[in-house]
């Protein structure tokens, strides 16, 4: 298993051709640092901007000809406007499916992107821009809009990402001319996304509110302040390991600002304010039962020979949820017990094709529980380099 | 375990609580059962789906059937997509048929965005030199009425801050203000200088 640093991008080759992904399992993804405001709750900040060249039909009414031209189009500008100290291309029509779905799991690419359009899919050209090491940057080409951009960040940190996206769109707007009206805004394939093509997301860690059974609560009501609650994996995906998204829906008369504000400094705040309540009372009044759930989970995690990717994200969850809460500090080799950090890069790397990747070769289901609970169970107990 | 529909033999995806007179009334029913009993669909619905039937259950579609009028009667003039295909599928096929379908979109884009209509928010400059500069002043103008009603809302949250002594909320509030501030004065300063540059 390739675990060290030897798997940094620095091996990587250079830039613009097309090559398959290979991005660092362990190291990138900044978002996985397990540091930043409130990151005892909020995994991660993510804000996106969907964007169109003006001039060219949109996916479902492009030529093949006109998709292979927009795609070098864009390529040739994020490729070229120095976003980031380095960026990689990726052909995701031209990757094999294993590498697609890695992408996918480590959220660089949308799962439709991964999929592609048409009868053909693998003739259909697309690709995506991605900033490295940190992958603090992930431009998708030729999704559903020409553009997608996104910036990512650990912690709630929604300010931050939207700085790096707004300077990141400004530089792409000084080569390539958008499809703007000054009544619709940036004009989107789906007229849900018309205006700002504004989407600012929180990854949620919220345990407690399951344990304590009011998730449903916050659910409700953050759909009722129409905005998204969505699983792990986006649109359509089940929450797991205790993980939800929330977004913002509106993109039409209202400011990136207003949407900023609202998210980052009065729903988010709450939501976390009401899981750390949650926390403090399971321990004020479930101490033991508490405690028990978080200690099962780290001997399910140190002891099981077989995992099912459900199982372990079930159980990293409440061992995320007793390393933050301190509960765990006697947990394993350290003197501190594990850290945030590799908790979270765990939740990514028993993903199946991330685990396929860490083996280095396809496996099948049986042979990925038994890799997932070896990977698993590596990690937390051999003692750590510094 | 998946549950039935209460009304045929599907997977019940829709599931309503009703409480009566202090009797829970429970109905698990089937996407289509429930459309047809007109319960509206889930905010997790695909986002296609939820245009497709919104589209539908708006009256949206043209009253004359689709065979007696000539497809292109309600196409875009540029890439020939019709509101049917629209419909269809929920993307529209380029940035001109924001024009060609205006008036049919525009209760969608109401209900979508919470009752917007127009765009508020950034302005690409290279875009913008096409649109004409009565729009542009027009969509600036917007844009400082939002910054100053945000302002507005900023200072009353951060007294309301001070007055509980939430002095790390106020601290970052404060900081928020001051950045607008900055940022105007700096928006002011470039454009000034470039006013300067072309005269």
């Amino acid at each position: 298993m390739s675990e060290q640093p030897s798997d940094v991008p620095s091996q990587q080759p250079e830039g613009e051709k097309p090559q398959p992904a290979q991005p660092a399992l362990e190291m990138g993804a900044a978002w996985l640092r397990g540091d930043g405001e409130s990151h005892d709750v909020v995994m991660s900040s993510r804000v996106r901007l969907a964007r169109n060249l003006a001039g060219r039909p949109f996916a479902t009414k492009a030529t093949r000809r006109d998709r292979v031209e927009t795609m070098q189009v864009c390529r040739d500008c994020v490729m070229n406007a120095a976003l980031a100290e380095k960026m990689i291309w990726v052909d995701i029509h031209g990757s094999p499916a294993l590498e697609r779905q890695l992408l996918v799991e480590r959220h660089l690419i949308s799962k439709n992107h991964g999929k592609g359009r048409g009868a053909n899919p693998n003739e259909d050209p697309r690709g995506v821009a991605i900033s490295v090491p940190d992958e603090r940057l992930a431009i998708m080409v030729n999704e559903e809009d020409h553009l997608r951009l996104q910036a990512i960040r650990s912690g709630l940190a929604l300010g931050d990402a939207w700085n790096d996206i707004d300077a990141i769109d400004d530089k792409i707007e000084a080569k390539l001319t958008y499809a703007f009206s000054s009544k619709f805004g940036y004009l989107t394939a789906c007229p849900t996304n018309v205006g700002t093509g504004l989407r600012m997301s929180v990854m949620l860690h919220l345990p407690g509110l399951r344990l304590t059974g009011e998730i449903e609560k916050v659910k409700r009501a953050a759909t009722d302040m129409a905005l998204a609650v969505r699983g792990f994996y986006g649109e359509g995906s089940e929450p797991v390991g205790d993980l939800f998204q929330i977004s913002n829906q509106a993109t039409l008369g209202k400011s990136e600002a207003q949407v900023l504000h609202e998210l980052e400094r009065q729903i988010v705040p709450r939501v976390v304010e009401y899981e750390r309540l949650s926390r403090r009372e399971l321990l004020a009044k479930r101490r033991v039962g508490l405690d028990d759930q978080i200690w099962r989970a780290w001997g399910l995690l140190v002891c099981a020979r077989l995992l099912t990717t459900e199982e372990a994200m079930g159980a990293l969850s409440l061992v995320r949820l007793g390393v933050s809460m301190g509960l765990l500090r006697s947990a394993g080799p350290g003197a501190e017990g594990p850290t945030m950090r590799v908790i979270n890069q765990l939740m990514l790397l028993v993903q199946p094709a991330h685990l396929q990747r860490a083996v280095g070769r396809e496996l099948d289901q049986e042979q990925r529980r038994a890799a997932r609970a070896t990977l698993v169970r590596t990690k937390l107990t051999r003692p750590r380099i510094a | 375990m998946n549950r039935k529909c209460d009304h045929c033999d599907r997977e019940a995806t829709v599931h309503e609580v009703t409480v009566r007179n202090g009797v829970k009334i429970e109905r698990h029913l089937c996407e289509e059962c429930a459309h047809a009993s007109g319960i509206s669909i889930q905010p997790q619905k695909p986002i296609d789906e939820l245009i497709k039937h919104f589209v539908v259950a708006q009256g949206l579609t043209p009253v004359v059937p689709p065979a007696a009028q000539p497809a292109r009667a309600n196409a875009c003039p540029t890439c020939k997509t019709t509101f049917a295909e629209f419909k269809q599928h929920g993307l529209l096929g380029c940035a001109d048929c924001y024009r060609a379908f205006e008036g049919q979109l525009l209760p969608l884009l109401e209900r979508a965005h919470e009752g917007g209509q127009t765009h508020v928010g950034k302005l690409p400059k290279r875009a913008m030199s096409e649109v004409g500069e009565e729009a542009v002043r027009e969509a600036a103008a917007r844009v400082a009425e939002e910054r100053e009603q945000r302002v507005r809302m900023i200072r009353a949250e951060l007294d309301q801050a001070v007055k509980d002594e939430r002095y790390e909320m106020a601290a970052k509030l404060r900081d928020q203000l001051r950045k607008i501030e900055l940022r105007e004065s700096q928006a002011m300063q470039t454009d000034a200088a470039n006013e300067g540059g072309a005269a």
